[in-house]
């Protein structure tokens, strides 16, 4: 089997392991649709009293909301992907199995993380992304050249997304306990990918700096580039720029807990 | 006088089990006092979230920072409370899966005082500590006439806001039995609910607020009361004494819910496993 049929069949897998959980996908359904319509209330609010914060008019600000309510389960932004499996068998040791196959661990765990990505992206984001778009005004592109750059968008997000968290779950060989880090990587996933307020909206100083963060890669480059708020290839080079370094740092740490690993097990 | 006895034997067992769970979470003292600070940055976030956007404008559908702090400090506070007491009942779901809740229906305890104990979790003291921190600083910044009976309307509307809450957690809890799982739909009124009353009433469709006024009456945690105190109109038109009814919806909650937990057990059906 060819290395590239190998990751598909991964892949696959990760989208069909999560298919399986049809109640508590329509349950995770409702629930970002609930949280949709009390942040777009609020958005609306924040708007009206200023209008074309952070650049954006009110149809825009609506569309940013209901488009972090479809990528926050897709893009795990406060964890909980393929990392959360991984941690536990660093923990247990399992993780030596893994080792052994003829496999990139990195490469299988992304590809693992990108089919729950697809799912999720399938049974959970779209359907409270088409009720804000009939229930509430939204800024949508007609043209399908952004369609098609927002999809590598949100590939690259995806992508970004996974080696961020697979660098926070490399850290449970040195740690043995993930529960800070994964509080840590919670507290960092939900702010600074602008779940709470759009970057572009975060004043100062502040706001240039969260603006550069990895985390800027997941909701908000996403979200420029289909409604043209952004030049294209500038957000799909911060996207992937940041995967290459992070997946780099992934690589490097990798082989560092692996010598560990032969070293403990030896 | 059976029913009192009852009453008095759930919180009894309750009592037993949270301790038996403290005491298991001080054996790593550091890691529980981490998680701790954990819990009270996670929570935090919410605010900061209303910081943010307070430093771009100067009210939020007509009210000031600290009014809206207010309602904020008396929402997360109420919730806290009824997370600290009931928060675990999300667990259920995986042990109806599991097989161990047959267990929970064997024992000679009330299940309801065996499900809210379960895992029950001192580290939610965080989400409490950071909602009356943010209460504290609105009361000392809101411009309020206070009288008497405004002070005292304060801690009433936390406990009956609290007591609120739990009716919703066990509610839920009870439609996860029927459910078979479906945790997420309860986090959509839980933590949905104390989202939605951190912001004025005023930034809502007016559909959405008679929702919460009448149909689940959340509004009665804070909205209602709140606005009396602020001296601001109520989110729905409402008689002015109703700011003062808050225990009695609580009161009424808390039979709904227990009526629906009892039609819950009896609609159980094991999944044999």
């Amino acid at each position: 089997m060819g290395a590239g049929r190998l990751y598909l069949a991964v892949a696959a897998g990760g989208f069909r392991r999560y298919a399986t959980y049809r109640l508590a996908t329509a349950a995770g359904v409702f629930t970002n649709t609930v949280f949709g319509v009390i942040l777009v209330f609020t958005y609306l609010a924040l708007w009206e009293e200023r209008p074309g914060l952070g650049g954006y008019d009110q149809a825009q600000a609506v569309t940013y909301v209901w488009l972090g309510q479809c990528l926050f389960a897709t893009l795990a932004i406060q964890g909980g992907g393929a990392e959360k499996e991984l941690m536990e068998r660093i923990r247990t040791g399992e993780i030596a199995v893994d080792l052994y196959r003829p496999a990139d661990l990195q490469l299988w765990w992304l590809a693992g993380d990108l089919g729950r990505a697809a799912f999720q992206l399938l049974g959970r984001g779209v359907v409270p992304f088409l009720f804000g778009a009939l229930f509430f005004p939204m800024a949508l592109p007609t043209d399908v050249a952004r369609w098609a750059a927002f999809t590598v968008a949100l590939l690259l997000a995806g992508i970004v997304s996974f080696a961020i968290r697979y660098l926070v779950a490399l850290s449970v060989f040195w740690l043995m306990d993930g529960t800070g880090v994964n509080q840590a990587l919670m507290i960092a996933g939900i702010f600074f990918s602008g779940m709470v307020l759009p970057l572009n909206a975060f004043p100062g100083a502040f706001g240039e700096v969260v603006r550069v963060l990895p985390w800027a890669a997941q909701l908000q480059m996403p979200a420029d580039v289909l409604m043209g708020e952004t030049s294209v290839p500038g957000a799909l080079a911060f996207q992937a720029g940041w995967a290459v370094v992070l997946l780099a740092a992934g690589r490097a740490l990798q082989s560092a807990a692996t010598r560990r690993v032969v070293v403990q097990g030896g | 006088m059976a029913e009192r006895g009852a009453v008095r034997e759930g919180l009894r067992a309750y009592g037993l089990i949270a301790g038996m769970w403290v005491r298991s979470s001080m054996t790593y003292r550091t890691s529980f006092l981490v998680t701790v600070v954990g819990n009270l940055l996670l929570t935090g976030l919410d605010f900061v979230g209303i910081l943010l956007m307070f430093s771009q404008v100067d009210t939020l559908g007509g009210w000031t920072l600290p009014e809206v702090a207010f309602l904020y400090g008396l929402s997360v506070t109420a919730f806290g409370i009824a997370d600290l007491v009931l928060g675990s009942m999300d667990v259920l779901g995986a042990r109806m899966r599991d097989g161990s809740f047959d267990v929970l229906l064997v024992r000679p305890v009330p299940v309801l005082a065996q499900v809210g104990a379960d895992r029950f979790a001192l580290r939610r003291l965080g989400r409490i500590t950071q909602g009356l921190a943010v209460l504290g600083w609105a009361l000392s910044a809101v411009d309020v006439e206070w009288t008497a009976a405004k002070v005292l309307l304060v801690p009433v509307m936390v406990v009956s806001g609290a007591v609120i809450f739990g009716a919703v957690f066990v509610a839920g809890a009870a439609f996860q039995i029927v459910a078979q799982d479906a945790a997420e739909v309860q986090n959509a009124f839980t933590y949905g609910g104390t989202t939605l009353l951190q912001y004025p009433p005023t930034v809502f469709g007016k559909d959405l607020v008679r929702g919460v006024t009448f149909t689940l009456p959340l509004a009665f945690v804070n909205w209602v009361p709140a606005a009396h105190v602020l001296g601001r109109p109520y989110p729905v038109a409402l008689p002015g004494w109703t700011a003062y009814v808050s225990p009695l919806v609580a009161a009424v909650c808390c039979a709904a819910a227990g009526l629906a937990w009892r039609a819950g057990l009896r609609a159980y059906q094991s999944t044999g496993s």
